[in-house]
C-alpha cells in the first residue's frame, strides 16, 4: 500500500498574528510553525496506523521553502517513510493542488490524503482539486477510514448523524478530528528522522487562479458586559443596541 | 485537575541558539508530560505515590541517558538536548525530573564512563528504555555534605567481595533493579559496586513523611554482607573524584530543570495576574506586580543564557565543576525565589493544588539542599576563586 500525506506548517495558535507587504502577506517574522493539526494528527497518524497493521509506506509531501523543513522533520519522526518538497511558495489552492497532483500522477498512491483544512488560512480546497485533476474520488471531513483491501470504508459527521461511505482506491480524502489520535514523537522517531530522505524537486509550471487582495485583523475582543439575571430588560435592550444582534 | 495551560516565554529570542532537532526534542517532551503526567501529577504528590507506569514513556521521549551512545541504547545527543529534556519535566514536577536525573546522570554516566564493556551492556539499554530503575548511593546518615568521610565498605573475599554500611536519602532505592553504591575497600579508597535488587543481604526500605518531592520515591540502602560478585565493581576509575563526576552531570541538569520550574511559576502567575481583577482592574495593572513579573522574567532569562553557555562548555569539554556549581546554586534559588513570588501572586489560590506554585515550592526545598547544598556550592565558588577550600 502506498500512502500519500499532504503535509503543511501553520503558525502555533500562540503566534502573534500581523501582515506585511500592504496587508497581503502573512507576517512570518519571529512566528514558530507547526505541522498543521489536521495534516498531522488525523491524515498522517492514520495513514501510519495502516500501513503498520497491513505493511506499505507513507509519504509526505509539502509544496514550500526550506522554511518547512522542520515541520517535514517532524512528520517524518512520527513516522513517515520519506518525504517530498516542491520547493515553491505554495499561492493558491489551486496552485498547490496541481503541483501534488502532478508529483501524485506520475508516482501512483492508493490513498492521497489531506487534513480537512489549515488552522491558517482555512480554504479545504485542496484536496478537492487534487482528486478533481487526478481524476478520482473524493470524500471530505472523514472521520473514520478503515480499509478492506481495496475497499475503503469511511465516516463522515452529517447534520444529526453520520453517513458511511465507501469507496475504491485510488481516492482522495480529507481528514477530520476523530480519524486518530496524537502521536508524540519519540526518540528513536527524532534520531531516525535525521536520516530520512527528504527529496526536494522542482515545481512544474502551473498558474494561479486566485490572488489575495489584502487580510484585516478582525475587531478586538471588547470587554464583557455583566448583566443581573432580574434585569432581562436591559440585556434585550443591550443586545438591540449595542451588540444589534436583535 | 487543572488543565496545563503552560506557554514557553523566550524574551530573549533563545530559541535561536537552538537547533531544530532541539526544539522537536523538546516540543516532544512538552507534549507528553502534559499528555501523560499533567492531568495526574498533584494526585501523585498528594498521595505520595510514585507514577512508576511513566518509566516506558520517560524512556520513549529520551530523558533516560540521552547522550549515552545509541550502541547502549542512548540517543548520543548533546549536553542542550539533555538540559532541555530535564527542563521539560522539572517544568511540570521537580520529583519527575529527579528520577530522570539520577537515571541519566548517576546511574548510566558512570555505568559509560568507568563501566566494563559487559556492565554496559547489560545495564545500559535495560535502564535507557525505562524498563529497569537504578539509583546512586552516595550519601550516608552521618555524611551529607562530606561524602568522603563515608563508612560504607567492602572487603574482598576472594571471588567477590563482602559489603556493609547503609546510605540514606537515596532517590529511586526502593524499586530500582540496581544501585550504584560508593564505598571504601579495605585501604580507604572509594570506589563504585553495581547492588542488584535480590542479592542477599540488601535491603532498600522506603523512607516516608516528605513534604518535598512527594512524586518521587525515596530510600535507604542497607548492606548486611552482601556479597557483591566481583563483575560487579566498576573498573574506570576510584577515589571521590569518580562520584563527584557523576554529580556534575547531574547538577548541570538540575540547572537547566530549575529553570523549567521557574517558567512555570511565571507563566501561571502571568495568566493569573491579568485574569485576576481586584480594584475594578487586572491585579497585573498594579507596580507592585509588575515588579514581582519583571523581576521574575528577567531573573529567567539571566539563568537561560547562563545555562546555555554552560551547555555549550560541557558539549566542547570545558566546563569545570566550579562552573557547574555556579549554575546549579544560581538556578535553583533563583526558581525557589520565583516560586516564592508567584504564590504571593496567586493569593490564596496559590497554596491550593489548582495550581503548580506550591507544589514546586515545596520540591526546591530538596533540590536547594541534594546534589550538593546551596550554600556547599557557594564555598566551592569561594575555593574556585581564592584558592582556599573553606568546607572543614
Ligand atoms: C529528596 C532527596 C533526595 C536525595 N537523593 C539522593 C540520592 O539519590 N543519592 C544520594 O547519595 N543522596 C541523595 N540525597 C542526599 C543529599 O545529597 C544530601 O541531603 C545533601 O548532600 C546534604 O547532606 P545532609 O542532608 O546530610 O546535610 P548536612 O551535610 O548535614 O548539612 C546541613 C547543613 O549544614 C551545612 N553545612 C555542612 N557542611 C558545611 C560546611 N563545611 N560549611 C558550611 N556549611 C556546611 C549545609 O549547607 C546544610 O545547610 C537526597 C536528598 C533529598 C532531600
Amino acid at each position: 500500500m502506498k500512502l500519500l500525506v499532504c503535509i503543511s506548517k501553520a503558525p502555533d495558535t500562540t503566534a502573534k498574528i500581523a501582515f506585511t507587504d500592504g496587508n497581503t502577506k502573512f507576517d512570518e517574522n519571529g512566528v514558530q510553525f507547526i505541522v498543521n493539526p489536521y495534516d498531522e494528527w488525523y491524515a498522517l497518524v492514520r495513514a501510519l496506523e495502516l500501513t503498520e497493521a497491513n505493511g506499505g509506506t507513507v509519504t509526505t509531501i509539502t509544496v514550500g521553502t526550506n522554511s518547512d523543513d522542520p515541520t517535514i522533520r517532524k512528520a517524518l519522526a512520527i513516522g513517515a517513510t520519506d518525504a517530498v518538497r516542491i520547493d515553491a511558495v505554495p499561492k493558491d489552492a489551486y496552485y498547490v493542488a496541481n503541483q501534488i497532483a502532478s508529483y501524485a500522477k506520475i508516482h501512483g498512491y492508493d490513498i492521497v490524503m489531506t487534513g480537512k483544512e489549515t488552522i491558517n488560512y482555512n480554504g479545504a480546497q485542496v484536496g478537492a482539486m487534487i482528486a478533481e485533476i487526478l481524476d478520482q474520488p473524493f470524500v471530505s471531513l472523514a472521520t473514520k477510514l478503515d480499509l478492506q483491501e481495496n475497499t475503503a470504508t469511511l465516516e463522515r459527521d452529517v447534520s444529526g448523524g453520520v453517513e458511511i461511505v465507501e469507496v475504491s482506491t485510488p481516492f482522495v480524502l480529507s481528514a477530520a478530528k476523530g480519524m486518530s489520535e496524537q502521536r508524540i514523537p519519540n526518540m528513536r522517531g527524532i534520531m531516525a528522522a535525521r536520516t530520512k530522505p527528504l527529496q526536494v524537486i522542482e515545481p512544474v509550471a502551473s498558474e494561479e487562479l486566485t490572488s489575495v487582495v489584502s487580510y484585516s485583523m478582525p475587531d478586538s475582543k471588547a470587554a464583557c458586559k455583566y448583566v443581573d439575571a432580574e434585569n432581562a430588560e436591559e440585556l434585550i435592550h443591550l443586545l438591540h443596541t449595542e451588540a444589534k444582534v436583535i | 485537575m487543572s488543565t496545563d495551560r503552560f506557554e514557553a516565554h523566550d524574551y530573549y529570542l533563545m530559541d535561536e541558539l537552538l537547533t531544530e532537532e532541539h526544539k522537536l526534542i523538546r516540543e516532544a517532551a512538552r507534549a507528553w508530560v502534559k499528555k501523560e503526567v499533567s492531568p495526574i501529577i498533584e494526585d501523585c504528590f498528594e498521595k505520595c505515590d510514585f507514577p512508576k507506569h511513566l518509566l516506558p514513556g520517560l524512556g520513549e521521549i529520551g530523558a533516560f541517558g540521552p547522550y549515552i551512545p545509541e550502541e547502549y541504547g542512548g540517543a548520543g545527543l548533546d549536553q542542550i538536548s539533555y538540559g532541555l529534556l530535564m527542563q521539560e519535566l522539572e517544568r511540570c514536577d521537580s520529583g519527575l525530573r529527579s528520577t530522570a536525573s539520577v537515571q541519566s546522570s548517576l546511574v548510566m554516566y558512570p555505568i559509560w564512563k568507568y563501566g566494563s564493556e559487559e556492565q554496559k551492556k547489560k545495564f545500559l539499554p535495560k535502564l535507557a528504555s525505562g524498563e529497569w530503575l537504578g539509583c546512586f548511593g552516595l550519601t550516608e546518615p552521618d555524611h551529607g555534605s562530606n561524602p568522603g568521610g563515608m563508612v560504607t565498605h567492602f572487603k574482598d573475599a576472594g571471588d567477590h567481595y563482602v559489603l556493609n554500611g547503609a546510605k540514606m536519602w537515596i532517590s529511586n532505592s526502593p524499586i530500582s533493579q540496581v544501585a550504584v553504591v560508593w564505598a571504601k575497600d579495605e585501604s580507604g579508597r572509594i570506589h563504585g559496586l553495581l547492588v542488584e535488587q535480590g542479592m542477599e543481604g540488601f535491603t532498600a526500605p522506603e523512607m516516608h513523611g516528605k513534604h518535598s518531592l512527594r512524586a518521587s520515591i525515596t530510600g535507604e540502602l542497607i548492606f548486611d554482607n552482601v556479597m557483591v560478585p566481583k563483575e560487579n565493581l566498576l573498573p574506570g576509575r576510584s577515589g571521590l573524584g569518580a562520584p563527584l563526576s557523576c554529580l556534575d552531570s547531574a547538577r548541570y541538569g538540575i540547572a537547566w530543570g530549575a529553570i523549567g520550574a521557574a517558567m512555570d511559576c511565571y507563566d501561571s502567575a502571568l495568566r493569573y495576574a491579568q485574569e485576576r481583577i481586584q480594584f475594578d482592574k487586572p491585579i497585573a495593572s498594579f507596580q507592585l506586580i509588575q515588579k514581582k513579573l519583571a523581576e521574575m522574567v528577567t531573573e529567567i532569562t539571566k539563568a537561560q543564557l547562563l545555562t546555555h553557555r554552560l551547555g555549550t562548555l560541557r558539549d566542547e569539554g570545558r566546563a569545570t565543576s566550579a562552573q557547574i556549581s555556579m549554575a546549579k546554586r544560581n538556578n535553583v534559588e533563583m526558581a525557589i525565589n520565583i516560586a516564592r513570588e508567584a504564590r504571593q501572586i496567586h493569593g490564596a489560590m496559590g497554596i491550593t493544588s489548582e495550581y503548580s506554585i506550591m507544589r514546586h515550592m515545596a520540591n526546591l526545598e530538596s533540590v536547594i539542599t541534594y546534589e550538593g547544598t546551596h550554600d556547599i556550592h557557594l564555598l566551592i565558588t569561594g575555593m574556585d576563586v581564592t584558592g582556599i577550600p573553606a568546607f572543614s
